[in-house]
């Protein structure tokens, strides 16, 4: 029998919910790491019991955690996270240079093949890689060396790495972003590295068609066609046919375009999730409905899915990492909010539901699909 | 031997209940409190100073014999009461950490 694992992060602490395969019954664990912001959980696809966290607070500073029983115990690992060499400058808010300094881990991106392996994006953005299951960490520094570090600016966030594609086909290609750099994709393992954000459009940058500096908000990949990628850029979604190289808006009929979180259909690699946000002032779906949107053409044409959804007075905000989807059939789609609420589809996002009604303000969400 | 109180965070990331007690070798510092503090408790590497600077992180906070020492020196003596072990050295979250 078929088993869901999904961890939740949250401001106050780690949420494990799982269930059997139909996903209408629902154990909850925790809080995990009571008190302490977890911006990120996950687990290894090579090793389902072996999960990695993040834990910080501003009082102090970051954890990383890692659970080799799926969860149920937890041990600290390493948490020096020291940049490559003199760190330099990127932008401040105004636009003045203001030194690289380490904050927090938003993301942790296990590798497909090895538990040991785990990558780790991080504020001030940056990407490091342990292979000694989280005990050291090294940075990647080819990303911050591109030479166009001192052009990268924070977005309300903070200068965030919240995104790591481990490409399935090509263990040389990593695909990450940066909230506001943008994308960026490796072809050498993580030596060197090149911006993908030719036809991304940012009205809030000196040159909206410039190389980087856009806030890009989450991207999105189905494994089977590693080459197609899905971007909730801060406005706009966007997709890539050619592995990031050109983009093209897709936002078509949708509501508002506008938004966090993306996601692709376990077993359609065109059926795509975004869930629409009134503006980058006003973090709350638009007419207080909370609405997923579904495109099963690869973009262009989206319908509103509501059915079980609040679809009045409903002004929570989905941040860029939380939603995912289980890779049952059905697909499951899951996603929290920052009202505490975990919603989950047992029908690729015809019904909805919540597990969870009042968690603290949900940080992300990520799904193991257990046998 | 040094009597040290964490805050309950710290206590829990630990796994230790109620005060620490700590030999530490030479004079009684904020340094050498501290050092002997993560070398018994290495989880504690980084969570209350930096790990490269070794700077008191801008949240952490260090009282002793109802004095803020946080301000103090690293390598300045402890009070002779902290010393004795007469009174414990303080390791508070700032009032203000918690914002969100």
């Amino acid at each position: 029998m078929s088993e869901v694992r999904v961890l939740v992060g949250t401001r106050k602490g780690a949420f494990v919910l799982t269930s059997d395969g139909k996903r209408e019954h629902w154990d909850v664990s925790g809080p995990h790491f009571g008190g302490w912001e977890m911006y990120h959980l996950k687990g290894s696809p090579a090793d389902p019991n072996r999960l990695y966290a993040s834990q910080s607070t501003g009082w102090f500073g970051q954890l990383i955690q890692r659970s080799n029983d799926g969860g149920k115990t937890w041990e600290p690992v390493g948490n020096k996270f020291v940049y490559d060499g003199v760190p330099g400058t990127h932008q401040w808010y105004d636009g003045t240079p203001h030194p690289w300094e380490f904050k927090r881990v938003w993301h942790l991106e296990p590798s497909l093949t090895d538990p040991d392996t785990v990558y780790a994006g991080v504020e001030d953005a940056a990407l490091f890689r342990s292979t000694d299951a989280g005990q050291t960490w090294q940075e990647l520094a080819g990303l911050r060396g591109h030479g166009s570090g001192p052009h990268w600016q924070p977005g309300a966030g903070g200068l965030c790495l919240h995104t790591i594609i481990l490409d399935p086909a090509d263990p040389q290609r990593i695909y990450i972003a940066i909230s506001a750099a943008g994308a960026f994709r490796t072809d050498d393992a993580g030596q060197t590295w090149r911006p993908i954000n030719r036809g991304l459009y940012s009205k809030y940058i000196p040159e909206p068609t410039a190389e980087v500096g856009h806030c890009v908000h989450h991207v999105a990949m189905h494994p089977a066609r590693p080459g197609v990628l899905f971007m909730q850029k801060h406005w706009d979604v966007m997709r890539s046919d050619d592995a990031g190289d050109s983009w093209q808006k897709i936002s078509g009929n949708l509501p508002v375009d506008f938004g966090f979180v993306i996601d692709v259909h376990a077993h359609e690699p065109d059926t795509v999730y975004v869930v629409p946000i009134k503006s980058d002032s006003e973090h709350y779906p638009p007419e207080g409905k909370l609405r997923v949107y579904r495109s099963r053409t690869g973009g262009n044409e989206w319908e509103a899915l509501t059915q079980g959804l609040p679809q009045s007075d409903c002004y929570v905000n989905v941040l860029r990492d939380a939603m995912a989807v289980d890779s049952l059939d059905a697909c499951g789609v899951y996603f929290g909010t920052t009202g505490g609420q975990v919603y989950a589809s047992a029908d690729a996002g015809d019904h909805w539901a919540p597990i969870v009604r009042d968690l603290p303000a949900v940080l992300s969400v990520e799904v193991q699909t257990l046998s | 031997m040094i009597r040290v109180v964490l805050p309950a965070h710290l206590r829990i990331l630990a796994r230790v209940a109620g005060e620490v007690q700590l030999d530490v070798a030479g004079q009684a510092t904020q340094r050498s409190v501290l050092d002997a503090l993560e070398a018994r408790y290495p989880m504690l590497r980084g969570t209350i100073r930096d790990q490269v600077t070794g700077q008191r992180r801008p949240f952490v906070r260090f009282f002793a014999c109802e004095q803020d020492l946080s301000h103090e020196p690293p390598d300045a003596p402890l009070p002779a009461a902290v010393a004795s072990g007469a009174e414990p050295f303080l390791i508070v979250g700032a009032i203000a950490g918690g914002a969100r």
